[in-house]
């Protein structure tokens, strides 16, 4: 039996070498080479040179503030959700998960019409005699696109590390004399820290990095970094550069994985 | 008997339309063991948490040393209760852990740490404090959440099936270590099981439930050697319930066969039940015994032989230390005190009998 | 009061995440071309769209590769799922790090990376690269979903077939993998939804003249986008979401999460 399992693990180990380890040696190759395949470490600090340090700041600035509304969105949701009888939870996972259906470009994009001078949000307010709102192509907009794609990411780790609490230790905080206002900060909040981390990471991750947002609603003058990169693949083909600048994000990205693997040990927080 | 404690008054609870408790009436008293005993869906746990505060009644009173305490939430009370499944805080140490109600409270240092360190040697758990709750076996998590609980010194601990998932072994001897603490800490207990020999084993008092209903009050003894209905008769222990006829006062025909017992005041020609326990069930040679038989099934128990004997189309339970092989006639034998007369339900729904106290 | 509030707090977010698909389907019955006004009802792109070919094999394309990328993965990830509950734990602790980088990882960087490997590879562009790439990020999805599975599997189940005189193959079948057909389920429509909701990996690995929805729509957006394509994905989404209440609403429920 367990010989044979062995081998079962032999296509996996394989696939993972080459599609998963292989392919990131391949970005440090490049990163760390010139043209003629000579050793430098010029692509890497090219993240100091006025542009990208303004990408990569705004990037920062951004995918920081997204994070930040879809926790403060998301969690009371998830508290609320969480109250919900556990029947219902494959319920709950669907509607989050059920936008995904609609393609990801479209669904942002469809955010044009929504908040354009003459866009559908506009007309209502004014319908309402309220002040028209001027967000498309400002970095608002941005933030709002990527709260939007990525708003149910945070939800789904933090619904099922809500979840999971026993209903008990909550009564049993009350029963020892804590109020609500002691049990959110003692017991619920740190109780939830591996949903936390996990739905920080699933949003904070693809806002740092993500490129088409930014075009579809920042109206193409708001470079972020991961536009930087894409350009330098798809139009000036400097693959060596774009790869320097994308072992940069993996900086960030290692962090969050160090960071994730230190406060979530069980997988607790996985969003399924 | 000491004072009356807690009352809980005409408290009825229903869930989704579903009646859970109706009416219920129960006095509990200073320093009582009390114990709530009955299957699952019977209320139990439901009167815990009215009283605990976790769930609120739809009619009735909760009185607490001379005060209402039913809108009152948990944080208030002079209770603490003992969860099922323990409900320790996994991210706190066990000194956090018990601490916790006392930097509620505001408590000084040196006291909360005083209190931990007493805590734990109540439990026998000494020098346990820093490590995590996950790190402890089942029964030490149970005896953390007796800890945590009894720190706050409160008047009532509530303890909600706390033995249900730890082994046989290891349940025995907590059974004995609840006893001495509640002798220790000198308070009352409310303890809800559905296990009959951890009720018998360590309360003063035993509630039996069942749909909603108290089916009797009284003292282990009286509940095992007296029930008031077949109800209670076949959840505490193994028992013959039979369908009789009271003849008259201390005449009771069973299966056809007059038996002599020390019931009276059921009247005349009455259908009623008889409850006679297994090891009241004395095995003679066939000429001696009241009605004779043949034993049909026969297990060694350890301290006992089961054996099964069909007589007057009955099958008797019998518990006896004398081994008598299948296929042998028996005559059988009851003291007439060891006949216990019940009335009987006149329908379904009586078979539950609220009962006022 | 409270429960009113909490109610309007999940209406608001739903509508939050919902109101761009309200707004796209609205827009795949506009009869003007432009999104800018509303020039009256109309069922006109839903009939263009059958007529239009490019659409039509950027859909085939994307449905090809979702569900050949999700059944493959599926496979190679349940293997793997029982192949490293045989593993040390350090080993078994690696390969789940490594599972978990395409996941955490950013997708432009999986997708950059993907790209270079196949460039050294020499390996041609076009639907081979996407169906490869998709299976690779699909996989962790998979993992993910059966690995909680397997934990709670009881391994007597599988000793008591094979005392019963079951071979392992036919034991497996028969015992463990029914309790696992759950996680598999989900994991298998997991992966299918990521992959067909991808465009950044696929605008990487894709090569020219193939396009799946995804970057068929991105190289639109310059150009205006065609209103084919919102009554095409408003005809995706509310065939899935039918399918999806008809699952849900069906009474044998045999799944406990």
């Amino acid at each position: 039996m367990t010989s044979n399992k062995k081998w079962l693990s032999v296509p996996y180990i394989f696939w993972s070498a080459l599609f998963i380890v292989v392919p990131l040696g391949m970005i440090l190759y490049y990163g760390l080479t010139d043209r003629t395949g000579a050793f430098t470490l010029d692509n890497i600090i090219a993240i100091t040179t006025a542009g990208h340090a303004k990408a990569l700041r705004l990037s920062l600035l951004l995918s920081l503030i997204s994070t930040i509304i879809c926790f403060l969105l998301a969690y009371p949701l998830a508290m609320i959700l969480s109250q919900v009888q556990m029947k219902r939870h494959n319920f709950i996972i669907l509607i989050f998960i059920l936008p995904m259906w609609m393609n990801f470009l479209l669904r942002t994009l469809a955010w044009q019409t929504l908040l354009e001078k003459n866009g559908v949000i506009n007309h209502l307010l004014t319908f309402l005699h309220l002040p028209a709102i001027k967000i498309i192509n400002t970095p608002a907009a941005i933030i709002l696109g990527m709260v939007y794609n990525f708003l149910p990411f945070m939800i789904l780790p933090l619904y099922n590390a809500l979840a999971k609490i026993d209903p008990n230790v909550i009564n049993a905080a009350h029963d020892l004399g804590a109020d609500h206002l002691h049990t959110f900060t003692r017991i619920i909040l740190p109780l939830s820290i591996p949903g936390i981390i996990s739905g920080v990471t699933m949003v904070f991750i693809p806002a740092l990095t993500t490129f088409v947002i930014s075009s579809l609603l920042g109206g193409g003058k708001l470079l972020l970094i991961g536009d930087v990169i894409d350009q330098e693949f798809t139009r000036t083909s400097n693959w060596h550069l774009g790869s320097g600048l994308s072992m940069v994000l993996m900086i960030f990205i290692l962090v969050n994985m160090v960071l994730s693997a230190i406060f979530d040990k069980e997988g607790e927080g996985s969003m399924l | 008997m000491a004072k009356e404690l807690i009352q809980l008054i005409d408290i009825s609870k229903s869930f989704d339309g579903q009646m859970v408790l109706d009416e219920l009436n129960l006095s509990i008293h200073e320093n009582e063991f009390v114990t709530l005993l009955g299957p699952s869906g019977c209320g139990k746990t439901t009167t815990l948490r009215i009283l605990g505060g976790f769930a609120s009644p739809d009619t009735g009173r909760v009185v607490f040393d001379g005060q209402d305490i039913t809108r009152i939430p948990p944080n208030k009370r002079q209770l603490n209760t003992v969860f099922q499944k323990y409900a320790l805080f996994t991210h706190m140490t066990i000194a956090e852990n018990i601490a916790f109600g006392l930097k509620i409270k505001k408590k000084s240092q040196s006291y909360i740490d005083d209190k931990i360190r007493y805590a734990l040697k109540l439990v026998n758990l000494e020098g346990y404090e820093n490590r995590m709750p996950d790190s402890l076996s089942g029964g030490q998590q149970q005896r953390i959440a007796i800890a945590r609980a009894i720190v706050n010194e409160p008047k009532v601990l509530l303890l909600d099936e706390p033995l249900g998932a730890l082994d046989l072994k290891l349940r025995q001897e907590m059974q004995y270590e609840l006893i001495r603490m509640k002798n220790e800490l000198g308070i009352t207990f409310v303890y809800v099981t559905h296990d009959q020999e951890e009720a018998l084993t360590m309360s003063d008092t035993i509630v039996v439930m069942n749909q909603g209903y108290i089916q009797q009050i009284g003292s282990p003894e009286s509940i095992y050697n007296e029930p008031e209905n077949a109800f209670v008769a076949d959840f505490i222990g193994d028992s013959n319930i039979i369908p009789a006829t009271m003849i008259e006062d201390k005449l009771v025909e069973i299966l056809g066969t007059r038996f002599a017992c020390v019931d009276t005041g059921f009247g005349r020609n009455k259908p009623v039940d008889v409850v006679i326990r297994p090891e009241d069930v004395i095995l003679v040679e066939p000429a001696d015994g009241i009605i004779q038989g043949v034993v049909t099934h026969l297990i060694f128990k350890g301290v006992h032989y089961e054996m099964e004997v069909t007589a007057n189309g009955f099958e008797w339970l019998v518990h006896s230390t004398t081994l008598f092989p299948v296929g042998k006639e028996v005559g059988i034998h009851v003291d007439p005190f060891n006949i216990q007369i019940m009335n009987k339900p006149e329908s379904e729904d009586e078979e539950a009998v609220a009962i006022d106290i | 009061m409270k429960s009113a509030a909490k109610r309007i707090y999940i209406a608001l977010i739903v509508l939050f995440l919902y109101a761009p698909i309200g707004t796209l389907m609205v827009l795949s019955f506009n009869a003007s071309k432009t999104r800018a006004k509303w020039g009256g009802f109309s069922f006109k792109w839903y009939i263009a769209l059958f007529q239009n070919e490019e659409i039509l094999r950027a859909l085939a394309n994307t449905l090809l590769i979702a569900l050949l990328s999700s059944l493959i993965a599926t496979v190679i990830g349940t293997i793997a799922c029982i192949a490293m509950t045989g593993m040390k734990r350090q080993a078994k602790s690696i390969l789940m790090g490594i599972t978990n980088i395409p996941m955490l990882n950013a997708d432009i960087v999986t997708g950059i990376s993907l790209m270079l490997l196949y460039i050294s590879l020499g390996i041609r562009f076009g639907m081979g690269t996407i169906l490869l790439s998709h299976i690779t990020f699909n996989i962790p999805y998979v993992i993910l979903s059966v690995m909680p599975r397997m934990k709670q599997l009881n391994p007597s189940t599988y000793e008591a077939a094979l005392d019963l005189g079951s071979s392992p193959i036919n034991a497996f079948f028969k015992v463990v993998f029914p309790d696992l057909l759950p996680g598999i389920l989900s994991g298998f429509l997991m992966a299918f939804t990521m992959s067909l909701d991808d465009f950044i990996i696929t605008h990487f690995t894709k090569g020219v003249g193939v396009d799946t929805l995804s970057t068929k729509i991105y190289t639109e957006i310059k150009k205006g986008i065609k209103p084919e394509m919102y009554a095409l994905s408003s005809l995706i989404f509310v065939t899935v979401l039918t399918l999806l209440v008809l699952i849900n609403l069906s009474p044998d429920k045999k799944e406990k999460k």
